[in-house]
């Protein structure tokens, strides 16, 4: 009971130093947060400035010529790059999506907690960590090496199927995860079967937080270079045939950053703001459906 | 015990007809099946991944390879040790700089922002993630190196006494930069995760301190962060599988000398770079050679991220509030942690 002496209290005391220090600290964090956005700025101010110069209405509709070595009017566009882009991630997505929300379904519906779900969620996660180059030396070994055959479009879209498979699964996953078990249990109770209640109830409550996943997985994939130098290859030529040679904005914009052609660099900023561009339209959409879902 | 129980015979009526049950039996079998066939896919892709590295690995032996600094594709000698050396020091550098940013964006954003401005900064943080790999790849090359020659120039002029780092003539591009543009591309996902460990942090805790005197920083301090530290740890280690595999940023960045690093400013290799620069002219050994760096960095990033993937799971299985029978009943699911990075 006897009172705590004036000096032992007084250790406990906010000092001047313990408020100098919290002071630091708190500046230091700022500090840090500010200096992890001076990147975005600089990176979006130079693609404005760099890339929109090098817009026009020829820059989207001519291919690029191939031809580096004169002026900008000679050394063509990218419209074979971005038709190149969407072709391919179409075709990746096609593949992707279902593929993807299946295992999902499986994970959440049928797998559980059981062994075997764990195990396909270990390797889902193992797949999410393998670098992107693996994923095109993978389709490399196996339809190129393997078939004997050339570079193709489809090929690329498998590549990048194969990167966007995780993505989805996982997303998928924790959204059909949020869908109540009141809802499956009030289904099967009236008589549905399981495969009506996946269809009918679960499915359908979480469509739009899937979306959402899934628009971030073909935005993740529509950046991608890696996998598609050795499998999609680089051409010039506008193509819709996606067993032949096929040209994406990743690709062409890596292969005009080694130029020594000032134009050339022009026309990667210009193709850069736009793959940016397309990218965050994707972004943007996944957020607003995200917002407004009734999960998560 | 007085409900009254159906007699079994009458429960037949209840029951679906085999004809009934047949779609439920396909799509379960169906999805089980599709579940099957992506293990299968992996195991598969990697025992062919090895198997076209053999030729390299029977000559010039599994450890010879992965040790031997020598990578010379004219003398038709490969020896991975400059890559490897190459990809651990700029990855080594991303995370040196990019983990402390990212935890302090983290710990702005959780602890100390306002709720107004909450939104838009991780939204910001989260954009980083968005710019594609050969755009950083582009602004690093034709901004960023350019920018900080004199500034590492300086660097190395009066460091010339630190073996590595002084000494040595800088140039575009070279290691340095390329761990940087690395930390600035891990930034988002190490700043995700740390993110959604802190916010698993007990608000009993936090207020306790606050309540026994504690500042804001000195409860952070003492509250948040040993408590996050698993956490924090496995993002990080995620962020480090993401900079090992990181290509095309670094392949532009890092200057492609396939040689031992000489020091921290001058050209070096890295591994994955070294795929996308010399794959497409390999043929026979080199490419034999290029595809055993593949599954060289196939199995380091496997290591790496599923050390990382345990100790993001430990970190919120230790943390989050036991599931209950209800939550679990309810479909509440288990935690969000480990799915932000994706």
């Amino acid at each position: 009971m006897s009172s705590v002496s004036s000096e032992r209290l007084n250790r406990y005391a906010l000092t001047p130093a313990r408020k100098r220090r919290d002071r630091i600290a708190r500046g230091g964090v700022l500090a840090g947060t500010i200096l992890a956005l001076i990147p975005l700025l600089l990176i979006v101010y130079y693609l404005l400035s760099k890339g929109l110069s090098s817009w026009s209405w020829s820059f989207f509709t001519t291919d690029p010529t191939g031809n580096t070595f004169f002026k900008n009017s000679t050394i063509g566009g990218i419209e074979s790059a971005i038709l190149g882009t969407i072709e391919i991630v179409a075709l990746a997505s096609v593949l992707a999506i279902p593929i993807g929300i299946g295992v999902a379904v499986w994970l959440v519906e049928y797998g559980r907690s059981g062994w075997f779900a764990n195990t396909v969620r270990f390797f889902v996660d193992v797949l999410t960590g393998v670098p992107s180059i693996i994923f095109g030396l993978f389709i490399y070994i196996a339809l190129i090496i393997g078939t004997g055959s050339s570079y193709a479009g489809y090929k690329g879209s498998l590549a990048l199927a194969l990167l966007m498979l995780p993505v989805v699964i996982r997303s998928a996953e924790v959204i059909l995860l949020l869908v109540p078990g009141a809802l499956r249990e009030s289904a099967l109770a009236l008589g549905a079967p399981r495969w009506r209640v996946i269809g009918s109830i679960v499915l359908p409550t979480a469509l739009p937080g899937m979306v959402t996943g899934v628009l971030l997985a073909i935005a993740r994939a529509a950046g991608e270079t890696a996998p598609l130098l050795f499998t999609a290859g680089a051409t010039f030529k506008t193509s819709t045939n996606l067993g032949g040679f096929m040209n994406s904005l990743p690709v062409q914009i890596y292969n005009d950053v080694t130029s020594p052609t000032t134009a050339v660099v022009d026309r990667a900023w210009g193709a850069a703001l736009t793959l940016v561009a397309m990218i965050l339209i994707l972004n943007l959409i996944a957020r607003l459906v995200a917002r407004r879902s009734r999960l998560a | 015990m007085e409900a009254a129980s159906i007699p079994s015979g009458d429960r037949s009526v209840l029951s679906r007809s085999p004809l009934a049950r047949f779609p439920d039996r396909a799509l379960r079998y169906g999805l089980t099946a599709l579940a099957a066939a992506i293990l299968a896919l992996i195991v598969y892709f990697f025992f062919r991944l090895a198997g076209e590295a053999q030729p390299a690995f029977a000559k010039f032996g599994v450890l010879g390879f992965t040790f031997d600094n020598d990578w010379n594709v004219s003398a038709e000698h490969f020896g991975a040790l400059p890559l490897v050396v190459g990809t651990l020091i700029t990855s080594g550098l991303a995370l040196l700089i990019g983990v402390p940013v990212a935890v302090a964006t983290a710990i702005y954003i959780t602890e100390l922002c306002p709720t107004r401005v909450r939104a838009p900064v991780t939204v910001l943080i989260e954009l980083l993630a968005a710019v594609p790999s050969v755009v950083y790849g582009l602004w690093g090359i034709f901004f960023l190196a350019p920018k900080l020659v004199p500034a590492e120039q300086w660097i190395a002029d009066r460091l010339s006494f630190v073996p590595f780092i002084g000494g040595g003539v800088v140039t575009i591009p070279n290691i340095f930069v390329a761990g940087l543009i690395l930390a600035i591309m891990i930034l988002p996902i190490v700043s995700a995760i740390s993110r959604e460990v802190m916010a698993t942090v007990p608000a009993d805790h936090k207020e306790a301190a606050l309540g026994l005197g504690a500042t804001r920083w000195e409860m952070i301090r003492l509250a948040v962060l040993p408590y996050c530290r698993g956490g924090i740890i496995g993002g990080a280690m995620l962020g480090l599988g993401r900079a090992i595999g990181e290509t095309i940023a670094v392949t532009i960045m890092i200057g492609d000398a396939p040689q031992m690093p000489q020091h921290l400013f001058g050209q070096g290799y890295a591994l994955a770079a070294v795929i996308a620069n010399e794959f497409g002219e390999a043929q026979g050994l080199h490419r034999s050679a290029l595809f055993a760096a593949g599954l060289l960095l196939f199995v380091l990033t496997l290591i790496v991220n599923a050390i990382a993937r345990l100790l993001v799971l430990r970190a919120a299985r230790a943390r989050a509030p036991k599931r209950t029978a209800q939550d679990r009943a309810d479909g509440v699911p288990p935690t969000i942690a480990g799915t932000a990075g994706l």
